[in-house]
């Protein structure tokens, strides 16, 4: 790879900094005295903790899985700490009640926790390491019935509604990190978005690890009820380590009759330095059931940080007439390693689903698409589409695709498209040659490939995505 | 045309270059005056489309002696695109692809670009639509052809129009048109070298790299040279390029070896 090429792709990490903040950190190791004292803290009903230690005894007797296309040194789960708080937890009445010291770590992230900020028309949800430390305009929400908090604060205070639908999308025991996440679980989101309700801002959560030796382990649940429609917007960044951190998130969704569930992430964890030293492992199970007729549950995700990302945002179509969307953009450098894609499940009749993923791998970075289309005997009438393209920066990284589709009735339709490009220096030239420089080309082009994407996206994070890609990919030219 | 008043634009002077170790360019010499016209014709592998890159700035070719100046600046001590700003315009054999990068995107950028570079406005999206379409009738192109992706599925003669667009709305000091007319049919090729002509004015210059005389009837040039092996061999007006219509380029070389032996012997 050229020189000019080389520059272009390397770029520092912008977020890596630690907040000095008093924790509340739980001692290291996973027992059952462990959940139990999560369980304490967090003051949980019963059934919670139930919950917990059924997905325990189950996590116990599960193995890592071993078919990603990633590599790394076996994770020693007796070595991560499972909760980690700032102090003190106390309860706060309004934002200005928030420690100075988190706000200007938002602040400093770009994340307005004060509901005049910024982001106008977004709610915020911001977790820092195990807990939710703010929630904004839930207030204004409430007045039209939605419910946005915290996961920990739905449990308190809507147990009946957590207790129905927590575990129904993704079970206690689905996968070995749904199944760890399931146990330890400390905070997250819960959105409710009641029946006829179109929520009348975008959602969002905003996840922050700060602590070196502690995971996360979030859980996110949004219902929408019959008739109702959200979109929801996620975000994520960490400071920089030489150790690697554990984040192994579970994110259900379920939509009813007519429902509409849009969930878009921003993914920017701490990816690792240019020799593939500490980074997050992003490993996580988000699955929505588009369980009436006619709902519809779209994923869009633009995936650039964490040194491992293992995730497969799914749709379980169930409803007839349903629909399931999976938008995907990832982005690998230095010595990342993605293993990203889809489900789609295809259960009732007429469910159509589309699948446009967009692998840009770069330095010694592999990326592999894996996705699962799956007709089930009962679908007749599905269709499916799906298109991944991959694009390489250089020549020394990789791209993959693992399709897997399973047609298990005669009247379904499934397309598959494939395509790899390059980078080359004779694109950057013809750009050259006509008074455009290489940063600016890189740039066109990455999101010319990215467009279809991009476009899926709401406004704001699709201007933050757009200027993410540039940040990790080009910049200092020398 | 030739004109009294002509100023030099380019002046190449004992140019070598190499690409992967292996020496192409042996020794050229041209120079091109504004208002001109010239043809750079030879068989394949004689180092035509070679020249017109290391002009351009390809980094795969390595300069490896003699000097460029382009209105007076050492070509050397520019980048390509600095080279693209000043003035110099590539129409690429073959163009690139750029998937998903909408035409009316790049052409905008690049068009900016150059009026930046010379402290003039730059045109918003809309204001360009207007100013493009304009350019696009004169080489008879469908508008609809400003939302595909940069070459992205064009045919070979949509992309010789898309490069000729591009030095339409550049206006380069020179334009270097490397093999154009292939892949044109003929009334492409009468559209394209019209286009060229509306183009030509006196105060800029025109360099046509091709291989047959055909593009020749439409673009009347003031001088001809034929590349060979790396040099150029010989250099007549533009019925040059009719003998090599009818005799080939064989004879060019055995005159050529004849009057270097003939030179070597006194």
């Amino acid at each position: 790879m050229s020189a000019v090429l080389q520059n272009l792709v390397n770029q520092p990490y912008k977020h890596g900094f630690v907040t000095e903040i008093e924790s509340d950190i739980a001692p290291k190791g996973l027992n059952e005295d462990i959940i139990r004292l999560i369980s304490t803290k967090k003051n949980e009903p019963a059934w919670l903790l139930d919950f917990r230690l059924k997905a325990y005894e189950q996590w116990l007797k599960m193995e890592e899985p071993k078919w990603p296309n990633v590599k790394y040194p076996k994770i020693d789960f007796q070595a991560i700490s499972y909760y980690s708080a700032p102090k003190p937890k106390k309860k706060l009445n309004s934002m200005d009640e928030v420690d100075p010291e988190l706000l200007r770590t938002f602040e400093k992230l770009g994340v307005p926790m004060h509901e005049r900020a910024a982001l106008a028309g977004v709610a915020v949800d911001v977790i820092f390491d195990s807990v939710s430390v703010a929630t904004t305009y839930k207030q204004k929400l409430a007045e039209v019935g939605i419910i946005f908090c915290s996961i920990s604060e739905a449990v308190q205070m809507y147990p009946e509604l957590v207790k129905q639908y927590l575990g129904t999308v993704v079970p206690v025991g689905d996968n070995y990190y749904a199944a760890l996440n399931s146990a330890v679980f400390t905070d997250g989101t819960f959105c409710f978005i009641p029946k006829g309700v179109k929520c009348p801002m975008d959602l969002s959560t905003y996840f922050r690890i700060n602590t070196e030796e502690s995971g996360q382990f979030e859980r996110t649940l949004i219902i929408g009820e019959e008739g109702s429609s959200v979109s929801y917007l996620e975000g994520c960044t960490a400071p920089k380590f030489d150790t690697n951190q554990l984040h192994a998130a579970v994110v259900e969704l379920v939509a009813l009759d007519n429902a509409d569930i849009k969930y878009s992430t921003v993914q920017n964890w701490y990816a690792g330095d240019e020799n593939g030293l500490g980074g997050i492992y992003n490993f996580v199970t988000k699955r929505g059931l588009a369980k009436g007729v006619n709902s519809r549950i779209s994923w869009t995700q633009v995936e650039t940080g964490s040194a491992i990302t293992w995730k497969y945002p799914s749709c379980i179509l169930q409803g007839e007439n349903s629909v399931g969307e999976f938008y995907s953009v990832a982005v690998t450098n230095h010595y990342q390693q993605a293993d990203t894609g889809t489900k789609m499940i295809h259960i009732g009749k007429n469910t159509r689903s589309t699948i446009v993923s967009k692998g840009i791998s770069a330095g010694h970075s592999n990326n592999s698409y894996r996705g699962l289309v799956r007709i089930a005997p009962t679908a007749a009438g599905a269709r499916n589409y799906s298109q991944c393209d991959s694009m390489l920066i250089g020549d020394k990284c990789g791209a993959h695709t693992f399709p897997y589709i399973q047609v298990r009735n005669q009247q379904a339709k499934v397309e598959h498209e494939a395509s790899t490009s390059k980078i080359g220096e004779d694109q950057l030239f013809y750009f050259a040659q006509r008074g455009i420089g290489n940063e600016e080309a890189v740039s066109m082009i990455i999101n010319g490939f990215c467009k279809d994407v991009f476009q899926q996206l709401p406004m704001e994070f699709a201007v933050e995505a757009t200027k993410l890609l540039e940040f990790k990919l080009e910049g200092s030219v020398g | 045309m030739i004109h009294q008043d002509s100023k030099v634009l380019l002046e190449i002077r004992g140019l070598r270059a190499t690409v992967n170790g292996i020496e192409i360019l042996k020794g050229i010499d041209l120079t091109v005056r504004s208002g001109e016209v010239h043809a750079i014709m030879g068989t394949n592998g004689s180092g035509k489309s070679t020249l017109a890159k290391v002009l351009a700035g390809h980094n795969a070719y390595q300069v490896t002696g003699g000097s460029i100046t382009f209105e007076g600046h050492n070509l050397f001590d520019l980048e390509p695109e600095e080279r693209a700003r000043a003035g110099l315009f590539l129409a690429f054999q073959y163009p690139i692809e750029i998937p998903g990068v909408s035409n009316s995107h790049f052409l905008r950028l690049a068009y900016n670009t150059v009026q930046a570079q010379h402290g003039k406005d730059e045109l918003d999206p809309l204001e360009f639509e207007d100013f493009v379409r304009e350019k696009m009738k004169l080489l008879d192109m469908n508008p609809d052809f400003l939302d595909r992706g940069v070459n992205e599925g064009f045919s070979g003669g949509e992309k010789k129009r898309n490069e000729i667009l591009q030095m339409a709305l550049l206006e380069p000091r020179l334009a270097i048109l490397d093999e154009t007319d292939s892949g044109l049919d003929i009334d492409a090729l009468r559209i394209v070298t019209n286009g060229v002509n509306k183009l030509a004015t006196k105060d800029n210059a025109i360099v046509l790299v091709t291989h047959y005389q055909r593009m020749l009837n439409y673009i009347v040039p003031d001088f001809v040279h034929v590349m060979q092996a790396g040099r150029i061999i010989k250099t007549g007006g533009k019925e040059l390029a009719l003998d090599l219509e009818t005799r080939g380029y064989d004879w060019v070389g055995a005159e050529h070896r004849a009057a270097v032996e003939a030179e070597a012997e006194a």
